[in-house]
């Protein structure tokens, strides 16, 4: 069977939930090896690849990958792919993922579609656009189809594979070597699951009333196990931080479950949540307009209505 | 020093988009354009780059006949000169065909930095400006949510899933930033008739030297095969709180297996 090339979105060494995604929908398509760029691929996470079914990894480990911005990972991706004649190459959908697949295309004169939420046999894709009013299948007609998955678009399915290291020379030109990367800043992630992946997102916008309000949405958010969002007038404020701020210019969110508290629904707001699977609202504004969006709504003070939920949840837990 | 700024006209935020039946393109005449948001992020900090070390902004923008008008917007705020890249023949260009034709008209023109918006709000694929990088083979810096020049190098923090990254490049680069980078000005009066006056040039493909062949629709590397409105999803549940709100949710959770 045709090989689908898997880039593996990866993070201090622990592969992303995504790349189990895009492994199992690679498996739809073809024969998936995982492409591994950057330091950090050791043992465990070999195996984690191997499990959900990469037949391959091609690991190309150079810290000339992890110091400069995408432009050195473009080159590497792009040369496997003169090297391996792929199908079709998979990358998460995430702004960094988007970045290396356009490179990617120009020099691998290839055609691009991003933020799939599924692709067919037949690779053809299926886009959500227009903030979810519009169904757009889109298929690539030239060169080796590249195309970038939303997180949350496949159930990852385990489907163990030989996961055989091949390691792939790297020697990046100096074209590439532009941009340097001098610092990183880690914020605080706390113990809570990633936003992008989590399956159920609790968040809070500017109904929260302040950085102390968002105790309120956090605990409701630990008793579900879920991960804490949050809207723009929210992380502008300064009441939480940016990167859990949801919408166009923040995460993209897809999650089984997602509950806005004290959000109006603006239109950049709900383009990065608006394809979630069930929705739910607590808004003191029966105008507010993510009531349209709404699977069940309660018109009411959050501070009320959020508290009792949380301690019903755990009632109903015992 | 010599910025470049590349805008987009795009339709209204607000307003609803479809795709053409005909040709499966974006319908940009049903609504209102306008000049796409974050790109007005990308007018201020070139506004502000320029106060701060002197020189010039240079408008360009890829569009039909309208979007003249998304290039009066910014030369409203401030900028000194516009291009117009405009041909019949670009209609339908993909990312691949749009970043060609704009690579070939920043080219050869003494810019020190070009700066975009980090995503456009119609077709939000966000890869043009890598594109263009790729294309001039100049370094790129974008997802600026701070943008700092120094002599000949380019410092930003780069927006990432877990914070930033601090990332420095020597000039010229490409940058692109992000919504949080500034507060963009208004235009004020002054400023809307001194734009009439200011010099736009126009460029069609010939004048950049690509074939029409090369752009618009024929020639995308990728296409529409098949597209559907999303039947609206049927209303929810609403309910007033009576003081038992939060026990509706979780019941509501609870049917859907939540809990
Ligand atoms: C270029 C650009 C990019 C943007 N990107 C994003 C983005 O990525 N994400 C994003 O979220 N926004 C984004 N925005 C901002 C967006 O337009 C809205 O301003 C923002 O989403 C509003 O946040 P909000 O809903 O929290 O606040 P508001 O619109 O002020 O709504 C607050 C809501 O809380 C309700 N409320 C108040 N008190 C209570 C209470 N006690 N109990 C219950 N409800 C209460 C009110 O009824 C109201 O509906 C962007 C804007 C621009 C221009």
């Amino acid at each position: 069977m045709a090989e689908i090339l898997v880039l593996v979105d990866h993070s201090e060494g622990s592969v992303k939930k995504v790349t189990f995604e895009l492994l199992t929908l690679a498996r739809s398509l073809g024969t998936p090896s995982a492409v591994w760029l950057g330091g950090g691929a050791d043992a465990a996470a070999l195996a984690q690849l191997a499990e959900y079914g990469a037949e391959t990894v091609y690991v190309a480990d150079s810290a000339d990958l992890d110091d400069y911005l995408v432009a050195p990972k473009a080159e590497a991706l792009a040369s496997l792919i003169a090297d391996k004649a792929p199908a079709a190459v998979l990358i998460a959908s995430t702004a960094e993922g988007k970045e290396i697949a356009g490179r990617v295309a120009i020099k691998a004169e290839s055609g691009i579609i991003t933020d799939a939420v599924g692709v067919e046999a037949d690779l053809t894709a299926t886009q959500s656009v227009f903030g979810g009013s519009t169904v757009v299948k889109s298929k690539v007609t030239r060169g080796t189809p590249i195309i970038t998955v939303r997180p949350n678009s496949t159930a990852p399915e385990a489907a163990p594979a030989a996961g055989t290291r091949s390691d792939v020379a790297v020697s990046v030109s100096d074209a590439a070597k532009g941009a340097r990367v001098t610092g990183r800043t880690v914020a605080q992630r706390g113990g809570r699951p990633d936003l992008a992946e989590a399956a159920i997102v609790v968040s809070g916008g500017r109904g929260v009333g302040g950085a102390e309000g968002f105790g309120v949405v956090e605990a409701l958010a630990d008793t579900l196990g879920a991960a804490v969002g949050a809207s723009r007038a929210a992380t502008d404020a300064g009441w939480y931080p940016h990167q859990f701020q949801v919408g166009q210019t923040g995460k993209t969110v897809s999650p089984q479950l997602y509950i806005a508290n004290g959000i109006s629904g603006a239109i950049q707001h709900r383009a990065g949540m608006q394809t979630s699977k069930t929705i739910v609202v607590v808004n003191k504004d029966p105008e507010a307009p993510i009531f349209e969006l709404a699977d069940f709504g309660v018109v009411g003070d959050l501070f009320a209505v959020v508290p009792q939920l949380t301690e019903e949840i755990s009632k109903r837990r015992g | 020093m010599k910025v470049a700024v590349c805008v987009k006209q795009v339709p209204d935020t607000w307003a609803e988009k479809r795709l053409k039946p005909e040709d499966s393109t974006l319908d940009r005449e049903s609504a209102e354009g306008v000049l796409n948001e974050l790109d007005e992020y990308a007018v201020e900090e070139s506004l502000r780059l320029i106060e701060a070390h002197g020189g010039e902004v240079v408008v360009v923008s890829m569009g039909p006949e309208r979007a003249g008008e998304t290039i009066r917007k910014a030369l409203s705020m401030g900028a000194d000169a516009g291009v117009h890249v405009i041909d019949d023949a670009l209609h339908g260009s993909d990312a691949i065909a749009t970043s060609a034709a704009l690579a070939k008209a920043l080219a050869g023109r003494g810019f020190d930095l070009i700066i975009f918006g980090s995503e456009s709000t119609d077709a939000r694929m966000s890869v043009v400006p890598a594109m263009v990088a790729e294309r001039l083979g100049l370094p790129q810096v974008t997802f600026a949510q701070k943008v700092e020049v120094g002599g000949s190098t380019v410092r930003i923090e780069r927006q990432t899933e877990y914070g930033f990254d601090t990332v420095e490049a020597a000039l010229p680069a490409v940058v692109s930033v992000v919504e949080k980078i500034n507060e963009p000005r208004y235009p004020s009066f002054k400023g809307i008739m001194a734009a009439k006056k200011k010099p736009v040039e126009t460029l069609a493909v010939a004048d950049l030297g690509l074939e029409p062949a090369a752009v618009g629709l024929g020639a995308a590397w990728s296409g529409v095969a098949d597209f559907a409105a999303r039947p609206p999803k049927a209303a929810g549940t609403v309910v007033s709180d009576d003081g038992q709100g939060g026990v509706q949710i979780a019941e509501f959770l609870t049917e859907q297996k939540f809990i």
